[in-house]
């Protein structure tokens, strides 16, 4: 017992937002499709996309930010190509997701070849990662300190961007419309809002937010590009959005769940297990998660059932 | 379905036959085409011969000294062939199981530790060994049936994710406790030659677990044609959204079909273990994408079981051409990877179209 509260030092606590940050953006992408009543399954594939235009950004500009830029950018460009399939052609969402993460995968080797000339990973001293940012006072304090200072600025983002989706979606008119699309498309079709257009809205929405999670997993967590390090990560995220039934705080309170079972596999591997048991925490945290809703599901249908 | 089936002159029939067949490969054609000019833009765009690119990929997936490259196209095609005919039992039945991949090494590592442990004669022990991966896969695709049923987590989701810790746990089986360890790899002892597939001539890869592909596929197009449609007519106007890719979604069929197709990946595990690899190698049967390119095999070819066996084929050239074409040019294989995901693009866009007039059709008649 000891020694699994020993992980949790300031070392552990600081890792903690970090690996927490891609999966949060990923399934706050994955909540806007949901709202728009968009099944997206691409968040895998625009996730990958975005951690290679990173480190090809930050590469040739010497800017980890334009890095950034470049891989929001990039994953809304996949993401438009699911968004065109998907609502113009009307294609199935499910193949279309599966197809993208496919086609992401192979087109990021490619690339990679095309452009560094190596194949696996690209790892290189000029490439530059995000630098963090320590914020005074708070960076002092025991717990707290590690937990929320010293991160780079794509983590601070992810944090803002839960109160941002939150604030749209309940509070602003267009994601009140979004969420109608969702709902009631037929509805809100007749009361005049574009049921294409809004879903469209969503699609690029989670591009971009899985873009700048991709940046995250390639010059904020390490610095280097390794073919398919999104490794399910997109996948735990849509698990995340279903525990978190869709809602901004629950999606960030399913993210730091996965994101934190994401470390402490990480840091089990110090303890002389056997790394492929570590490696698969995250997964089965994730499954044990599903199940979690059902039952806590039949619970609350219990409670009615008696009152 | 259509009402002009409801008309029954025999000397119609074949013509309406081959209507129905240029009706069912002519998406797929035109999304293949379109995949490869899509492909050919990317590498125009980076800079890239494609004309090249496409000669070597056509030279390595059939061309070579005494075809041998033909050969790798035809050994390469049985697991993708095997994981498309997983895929489309489940597809057919309305159960999205995308997890093949975990089956099919939970079955290629249970067929490799039956054989190398177990001590039987070969009459016994390659049944045995087959045995053993199809309940290893059979069971771990039902589990996720049981899953979907009992406790609402998703299929999709949860067979996905089950993939992760099959393939550490095999991983961890053949790096631990069940390791050659004086080959310096990551592998199982191999299997003993008594019990590994012949081959099918002196200076050839071809083995005989080819023919027990041939036969799942044989088998699968019975079951698919004999039970499934009968469900599948009666539900497509009722639920739409399922039947899109197949029959319904009661619990038998769900269970039965997940049992199946999970078996059937198993058994794609123990043909390789036993006509290819000889021995379970840590991501041997990983690597090359077969369960992905399986469920790729099976959405091109809408889940029939002769179109994966076409499907197959046509991925597999793509996938061995993509070798030969790295070889000779600067473009890596994934390009194959790809040119396939493009092709599925298209014809779901284009099939789209399809289901929707089928749908408009049962409503008419309705």
């Amino acid at each position: 017992m000891s020694d699994i509260l020993g992980l949790f030092d300031a070392n552990l606590i600081s890792s903690i937002l970090r690996f927490v940050t891609p999966i949060l953006l990923a399934a706050l992408g994955g909540l806007i499709c949901e709202r728009a009543g968009v099944f997206n399954i691409a968040l895998e594939g625009m996730m990958v996309t975005g951690a290679f235009a990173a480190v090809v950004g930050s590469f040739f500009t010497g800017s980890p930010l334009l890095g950034v830029l470049l891989a929001m950018f990039a994953g809304m460009l996949i993401s438009l190509i699911f968004a065109v399939l998907a609502i113009n052609l009307k294609g199935d969402m499910i193949v279309l997701g599966i197809a993208t993460n496919l086609m992401t995968s192979g087109l990021t080797v490619f690339l990679l070849r095309t452009i560094f000339g190596v194949k696996g990973a690209f790892q290189d001293p000029s490439l530059l990662g995000l630098t963090n940012i320590h914020i005074p006072i708070l960076k002092d304090l025991p717990f707290l300190g590690p937990l929320l200072s010293g991160h780079n600025l794509v983590v601070y983002s992810a944090l803002v961007l839960v109160v941002v989706v939150q604030l749209f979606l309940f509070r602003h008119k267009l994601g009140l419309r979004l969420r109608g699309v969702g709902e009631e498309p037929e509805a809100a079709a007749t009361l005049g809002v574009s049921v294409n257009k809004l879903r469209y809205l969503a699609i690029l929405a989670s591009g971009v937010l899985c873009g700048l999670a991709g940046a995250q997993l390639s010059l904020g967590n390490v610095t280097l590009f390794v073919e398919n390090m999104s490794a399910g990560r997109g996948w735990i995220a849509v698990a995340a959005v279903m525990l978190g039934q869709a809602h901004p705080i629950g999606v960030f309170g399913a993210s730091v769940l996965f994101g934190l079972s994401d470390t402490i596999s990480f840091r089990l591997q110090g303890l002389g297990l056997a790394s492929q048991f570590t490696d698969m925490v995250p997964y089965l945290v994730t499954l044990m998660s599903l199940f979690a809703i059902e039952l806590q599901r039949r619970r609350s249908s219990l409670i009615k059932a008696e009152a | 379905m259509e009402p002009s089936m409801k008309v029954n002159k025999p000397a119609l029939n074949s013509l309406r036959w081959l209507k129905k067949a240029w009706f069912a490969i002519q998406a797929p054609l035109i999304a293949i085409v379109g995949g490869l000019l899509i492909g050919a833009l990317i590498m125009l765009i980076t800079g890239h011969n494609p004309i090249d690119a496409y000669s070597e990929m056509l030279e390595g997936a059939v061309g070579g000294r005494n075809s041998a490259n033909l050969v790798s196209t035809i050994n390469r095609s049985a697991p993708i062939i095997g994981m498309g005919i997983a895929a489309s039992i489940a597809f057919r039945a309305g159960m999205f199981n995308i997890g093949g991949e975990g089956q099919l090494v939970l079955g290629g590592v249970a067929a490799a530790l039956t054989a190398v442990y177990v001590p039987l004669p070969p009459i016994l022990l390659v049944p045995l060994a087959l045995i053993a991966a199809a309940l290893a896969g059979g069971l771990y695709a039902l589990m996720a049936a049981f899953f979907e049923f009992k406790f609402n987590v998703p299929l999709l989701v949860s067979t996905l994710l089950l993939n992760y810790p099959a393939r550490y746990f095999t991983s961890y089986l053949v790096t631990h406790p069940f390791r050659d360890v004086a080959s310096g790899m990551n592998q199982t002892f191999q299997v003993p030659e008594n019990i590994r597939f012949a081959l099918l001539g002196e200076n050839t890869q071809l083995h005989a677990g080819l023919f027990i592909t041939l036969t799942i596929v044989i088998l699968a197009a019975f079951i698919i044609n004999r039970t499934v449609p009968g469900y599948e007519v009666r539900m497509t106007g009722l639920n739409a959204r399922f039947s899109r890719y197949g029959g319904i979604r009661s619990k038998k069929v769900g269970y039965w079909s997940m049992f199946l197709s999970g078996a059937v990946a198993g058994t794609v595990g123990a043909i390789e273990i036993l006509g290819v690899i000889y021995r379970y190698v840590d991501g041997a049967l990983t690597l090359p994408l077969y369960a992905w390119t399986g469920i790729m095999t099976a959405l091109l070819s809408g889940s029939s079981p002769f179109g994966v066996l076409a499907a197959g084929l046509f991925f597999s050239a793509v996938q061995t051409g993509g070798f030969g074409m790295e070889r000779k040019t600067d473009v890596v294989r994934e390009l194959s990877r790809v040119l396939q995901a493009i092709i599925i693009m298209l014809v779901a866009a284009r099939a789209s179209f399809q289901f929707g007039k089928q749908k408009d059709t049962v409503e008419d008649e309705s």
